[in-house]
């Protein structure tokens, strides 16, 4: 059976909170409903949000690194919060493993909130219904939209290709090869949840630069600049270069 | 966790509802033994069993606030297969029928022996009813703390003790507000259920205060490092991705000063136990029965709600791990 989930390489993320008012955008304008907010103009703005990206100070000074961190529902293989669930609002989906929530059965009890450890379902305060990451699931099988863009919004505007989609229960998908090969890893595994959604850890990337390396030794005139034009007969200096 | 008044007046007023059921069949059960003199159906049992469902009425109407959609609660008892709350649901209105029929039984005098049991014990139809009255009582009991007892997220309820405790807390009350009205109605029960009232309330007290040394000792299962995946010792949160507020800090997060919840603490460890015990002690003595009994049970009352609102506050969920800084 499919798993749909999403990958977050936390090497590349930096924080610019594209996928965060993408999310929004996208889902606050569906036929779901908006997504509302409570004094956005004002103090204390709030609103209801299925992805944040929080930031993370790792070491002491000056030995820090920041980690910028999008946490957003992770699709549980056992979702705690889905038995909870007195109306049957929270399910997910046998096909593809997304959990969703119905709105118009939610009662608003929050139960299934307290059921999640990650803190991952926020309560609308004026629809009054429980909300979450859909992994827009009204984007990726629209068959009106072209291939290359059936995913779900956050990935499709992170600018350092911090988020895939893809299927982790697909040993050959692009996902399942990136987890395996950079030790993906899942949040609070102490609980049994079997998050569907996987984290790429912070690499070291060693990168060597030799010092012949710091000149550019195929200059053919030792110097950088404008080239002579080369006449209009002959030979130019890229033809010579690859003729090499 | 937030301490929602709808659900801690929900959770106090259909226990002491349920209390005071059991407490009424309890009696009547001794009294069929002839170790309690009898009592009138209609002034005693019936007029009891009204009281009790009203309680649970109130209770009910409380919970209503908690919903966000309370015209579709309806729905929430289709997953009574998984879920405690959706139990609970069916359960609730399930007792308050049952209740009412015990009390309508009474009321109606339908109490024509139907069967002899063991060819003296008769048997009558209040009894009947009144038995699967109280199975459905302590199961709505059951369901009720396991809607908490049940989160394992919650270490701090995930335990047998919050089910115990949630019996007999809501026991000893319902015994109390029996004391108080055996007392109005002039039922010559009082002194049994002084007894009953205190040797519960003491039992509540020994449960309750091992629940609270047990929470004080216990290691939170999840951290930091395990929460972003992080194996660093040192991580200090620099923001959470919101600076107004969020449903995660309002509806995980007490925000009270630890001085409040030490008080509340302390209050209800005074209101729910001692002063009770003392004053129905005395009570029972003749010295204003009536007035140091409705205290015992107004205080016992007030005291439950603070106990409610310390069990809600004693909970941390894994959650919060996320949101220890705003920026
Ligand atoms: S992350 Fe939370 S809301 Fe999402 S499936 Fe897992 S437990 Fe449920
Ligand atoms: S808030 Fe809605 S989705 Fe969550 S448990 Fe209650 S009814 Fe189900």
């Amino acid at each position: 059976m499919e798993q749909l989930a999403l990958i977050i390489d936390l090497n590349v993320c930096v924080g610019c909170h594209a996928c965060v008012t993408s999310c929004k955008e996208w889902n606050t304008s569906g036929w779901a409903g908006p997504m509302s907010d409570v004094n956005p103009y004002d103090a204390n703005p709030t609103g209801t949000f299925f992805n944040r990206v929080q930031t993370f100070e790792v070491g002491t000074f000056p030995n820090t690194e920041t980690v910028h961190f999008p946490k957003s529902c992770l699709h549980c293989e056992e979702p705690p919060c889905v038995p909870v669930c007195p109306t049957g609002a929270s399910y997910k989906r046998e096909a593809d493993g997304i959990v969703l929530v119905d709105y118009d059965k939610c009662i608003g009890c929050k139960y299934c909130s307290w059921a999640c450890p990650y803190g991952a379902r926020e309560y609308d305060q004026r629809q009054k219904v429980m909300k979450k990451c859909t992994l827009c699931v009204d984007r990726i099988y629209d068959q009106t939209l072209p291939e290359s863009e059936r995913k779900p919004a956050c990935v499709m505007a992170c600018p350092t290709s911090a988020r895939l989609f893809g299927d982790v229960h697909d040993p050959d998908s692009e996902v399942s090869k990136l987890i395996r090969e950079n030790s993906g890893y899942q949040l609070m595994p102490e609980w049994g949840t079997n998050p569907s959604n996987h984290y790429l850890p912070r690499r070291k990337i060693h990168f060597k630069i030799h010092e012949d390396e710091l000149q550019r030794v195929d200059n053919p005139l030792k110097k950088e600049g404008l080239l002579p034009e080369p006449p209009k007969d002959q030979q130019t200096l890229d033809d010579i270069y690859s003729s090499w | 966790m937030h301490p929602a008044f709808s659900v801690i007046f929900l959770t106090t007023l259909i226990g002491v509802g349920q209390g005071l059921f059991l407490a009424l069949y309890t009696g009547q059960i001794y009294s069929i033994m002839k170790l309690l003199p009898a009592q009138n159906s209609q002034s005693f049992y019936a007029m009891g069993s009204l009281v009790a469902l009203g309680l649970l009425v109130v209770g009910l109407f409380a919970s209503f606030f908690h919903l966000g959609r309370p015209m579709r609660a309806w729905r929430s008892s289709s997953k009574w297969r998984t879920s405690w709350l959706s139990r609970e649901v069916i359960i609730l209105p399930t007792t308050m029928l049952l209740i009412a029929l015990y009390g309508a039984i009474h009321h109606f005098g339908w109490t024509q022996p139907i069967f002899t049991l063991a060819k003296t014990q008769q048997i009558d139809l209040s009894l009947i009813i009144g038995a699967i009255a109280t199975l459905s009582t302590l199961a709505l009991f059951i369901c009720t703390s396991m809607i908490y007892a049940s989160v394992r997220f919650l270490q701090e309820w995930n335990n047998p003790l919050t089910v115990i405790n949630y019996i007999l807390l809501g026991a000893a009350s319902g015994f109390t507000l029996a004391v108080v009205f055996s007392v109005i109605v002039e039922a010559d029960v009082v002194g049994f259920y002084v007894l009953w009232a205190i040797i519960l309330t003491i039992a509540a007290f020994i449960t309750r205060a091992t629940t609270l040394l047990r929470n004080r000792r216990l290691t939170p299962k999840s951290n930091l490092q395990t929460a972003i995946g992080m194996r660093h010792t040192i991580i200090a949160q620099k923001s959470q991705g919101a600076m107004g507020g969020s449903f995660n800090t309002r509806e995980f997060f007490h925000h009270k000063s630890l001085a409040k919840l030490k008080f509340i603490k302390n209050t209800f460890l005074m209101l729910v136990f001692p002063i009770p015990i003392l004053l129905l002690f005395i009570a029972v003595f003749g010295f204003y029965p009536l007035c140091l009994a409705t205290a015992a049970f107004v205080i016992q009352y007030f005291g439950l709600i603070a106990e409610r609102w310390y069990f809600f506050t004693e909970g941390r969920h894994p959650q919060n791990i996320y949101y220890q800084s705003v920026a």
